[in-house]
């Protein structure tokens, strides 16, 4: 997969999403005293997926703070903190938890320099995984892009693979708004190469081609991107077709001029996401592109979501409601109208 | 100036009626509360009562009560749209305490906000031209009467949400202390504000945090009796709120609201004494609103026309005064000099409210990110 900047940088290290969001904290807590970090069981427990693994011991108490399970309390904290000039990242232990603190991240920290006509900055990072695959069952399955893409004021990433994660992670951290940081537990172990410089940023609203084609266009962000590569990979050997893939990486800003120009070229185009269907984040990029270059089209723009069913526990269930390849595929065709 | 049995029988004879009607109890702590608070005011009698700092107290508070007026007027006028809620009897609250705190020292307010922003000495006209949603507002127009922000003056907010923005103060006050320095956060908030989830996660958290001193933050209770039209008897399973503060290991005492002498006094001691370990404090502010809820709040169906007039017996201003002439030798001529000035001060505000122009329409997509308003979403 492509990583943009890795044209300028020599030094490349291969390591995990995991590691790159870990490094990413080490780095800027090392570059900058004000940055810090709450969050429920970060600090003695080392967090439940280990990010944080070794930074209460290398930090002190009064910069990796363990929480109460509050995550209200954590992301108003948070925000207090942020007005008076630190940089606080906030670890949701899963964002499933983070409707607890829905008041205090949409009507608070997505409105506050608004409100003030600009008199404070608003540097919150709140980071944690979400998606579905872990058998988590109903409470604990949930993606949340389009519910947070829809506020003004926030700013919303879904990483895709480490080296973005690590970079949009420490862009976010040396901002100065509230960044919605979206990872995916599935994506925890998967590595790859990402560049060996402290001051390896990706902008957000720069979505990128990662797999160039001529037949269709993917559009797809974080773990559906990977089905999205897969199902490309497949089509390629199997049928001859060539599809291109776009990395949204940020849902807020949304980059759509790579997808508009990548449509231009192929007239037709397929949106994946993991989440479900109604008002979903496909269904806003669906139509941009209609809105934008629909005179490019030989198709309707076609969905791949999850199922519009609350996440079933038993693993066979869990994997109908997921998307997979085969549903990518047969979505390809359909906009070709090779089925 | 009446006796702490006096006020306490004010604050009973309302609770008595509404036990009748509710069926609910009373505050029996409130009467004992007024004797020991009447004790402390005594030491504050005669030593400081008549330094120049009270007549700018006063002055502060019939500004505040002008302004309100005056802004009461506006909203009927049209001229102030969306929410109005005025602080008409609460002066006190503000008066007595925030002239107790440095000026590197910061405040959060819920969205009954105005008087706070003139204490800490915010520009009359860029207040009063917020409310009129005008570029020379405090926040450009864009934030109104709940939303206060001056950061210059310590002001980091009004917030609309009940109970929202205390997370926020308890975070803010850990920054202070974080950063090395002995400034304190003042976070305002109602008696209904202590029923919403956040409250408790705020608090505890403060409390917590205040054990390794990193909590520098006076929590004050405006207690006016009422969650909007709900009396505390009806909102709250334990009607001594200030009660609740033990379970956050957050020291607390209750004052009388309307006795600007008495909560400078609490107020002096414990700013202090925040500002010295880093823990928080709460004080229970017992007061009364004169005007309704809000500007729509026009029947108040939850309390009687005998019961407010009852209470402005006990109006802040006027107790002061009183005070003050019998203390300090202040005079009729002096306190209508004081009115004048005041009411002059606001006609101002208004005359350059009404006289400012709108904000510019480039203005809607600015401050909704850093930078430019060209990072807003597109798509």
């Amino acid at each position: 997969m492509s990583s943009p900047g890795r044209e300028r940088i020599v030094f490349m290290a291969e390591i995990s999403y995991r590691d790159a969001i870990r490094e990413a904290l080490v780095e800027e807590m090392d570059r900058d005293e004000n940055v810090l970090l709450l969050g429920e069981d970060i600090g003695i427990y080392e967090g439940t997926f280990r990010i944080t693994q070794g930074m209460l011991k290398k930090y002190g108490a009064k910069r990796v703070i363990d929480t109460p399970i509050a995550e209200a309390g954590m992301a108003g904290t948070a925000a207090g903190m942020a007005m008076l000039g630190l940089k606080p990242v906030v670890e949701m232990m899963t964002f499933n938890f983070a409707f607890v603190a829905a008041d205090q991240i949409l009507n608070h920290i997505a409105k506050i320099r608004y409100f003030s006509g600009g008199q404070v900055d608003m540097p919150v990072v709140i980071r944690g995984p979400q998606g579905a695959g872990m058998q988590l069952s109903a409470q604990h399955s949930q993606s949340f892009e389009s519910f947070y893409g829809h506020f003004p004021g926030l700013i919303v990433a879904a990483p895709s693979n480490a080296s973005d994660a690590k970079g949009m992670l420490k862009s976010a951290i040396r901002g100065k708004d509230p960044v919605i940081f979206l990872e995916n537990a599935a994506l925890y172990g998967l590595k790859s190469e990402v560049p060996d410089d402290v001051n390896h940023l990706v902008p957000f609203g720069k979505s990128v081609v990662v797999r160039e084609g001529s037949d269709v266009t993917i559009v797809s962000y974080s773990r559906m991107l990977h089905l999205s590569l897969a199902a490309a990979a497949t089509l390629s050997a199997d049928e001859g077709i060539e599809a291109e893939v776009i990395d949204l990486r940020t849902l807020r800003p949304l980059d759509m001029d790579p997808v508009f120009e990548s449509v231009r070229k192929t007239h037709r185009a397929v949106v994946v996401q993991e989440q479900w269907k109604p008002f979903g984040a496909a269904a806003e990029i669906a139509a941009s592109i209609t809105e934008t270059v629909f005179d490019e089209l030989d198709a309707p723009v076609v969905r791949v979501t999850g199922e519009d069913v609350p996440m079933p526990y038993a693993r066979n269930l869990e994997l109908l409601a997921v998307p997979h390849e085969e549903q990518v595929i047969e979505a390809v065709k359909r906009v070709l109208y090779r089925n | 100036m009446r006796t702490g049995l006096a006020r306490a029988s004010v604050k009973l004879s309302r609770n008595a009626r509404v036990m009748k009607e509710h069926g609910s109890g009373m505050d029996l702590e409130l009467g004992t509360v007024m004797a020991k608070q009447k004790e402390r005011t005594a030491v504050l009698e005669n030593a400081e009562v008549c330094a120049p700092e009270w007549n700018d107290i006063l002055e502060k508070m019939v500004l505040i009560r002008k302004f309100e007026e005056a802004s009461e007027r506006e909203f009927r006028k049209g001229n102030i749209g969306g929410y109005l809620h005025v602080y008409s009897g609460q002066e006190g609250i503000v008066a007595g305490i925030l002239t107790a705190l440095g000026s590197e020292d910061i405040v959060f307010a819920g969205y009954r906000d105005h008087a706070h922003a003139l204490v800490l000495g915010s520009d009359p006209k860029a207040l009063m031209a917020e409310l009129f949603g005008k570029r020379t507002g405090l926040s450009k127009g864009k934030g109104g009467s709940m939303h206060l922000f001056d950061v210059a003056h310590g002001l980091y907010g009004g917030y609309g949400i009940v109970g929202g923005h205390l997370t926020l103060a308890t975070g803010a006050a850990y920054a202070l202390r974080y950063r090395n320095t002995d400034r304190v956060a003042v976070c305002y908030f109602g008696d209904g504000a202590m029923n919403i989830g956040p409250f408790h996660e705020a608090l505890n958290m403060a409390g917590l945090w205040g054990k390794q001193g990193m909590c520098p933050a006076l929590f004050v209770i405006e207690n006016n009796g009422y969650a909007m039209g709900t009396s505390v008897e009806r909102h709250s399973a334990l009607t001594d709120l200030s009660a609740r503060m033990r379970a956050y290991n957050i020291p607390a005492e209750k004052v009388d609201g309307q006795d600007v002498f008495a909560l400078r006094g609490v107020a002096d001691r414990v700013v202090r004494q925040i500002r010295e370990t880093g823990h928080p404090y709460c004080i229970e502010a017992i007061t009364y609103r004169f005007s309704g809820h809000g500007a729509a709040d026009i029947l108040q169906p939850y309390r009687t026309k005998e019961e407010v007039e009852e209470h402005k017996h006990r109006d802040p201003i006027l107790i002061l005064k009183k005070r003050m002439k019998e203390v300090c030798g202040l005079t009729d001529d002096d306190i209508s000099r004081m009115e004048k000035e005041a009411a002059a001060v606001v006609a101002g505000a208004v005359k350059f409210a009404t006289e400012s122009e709108e904000p510019a329409p480039e203005e809607l997509f600015r401050d909704v990110v850093s930078g430019s308003g060209e990072d807003r979403f597109h798509g």
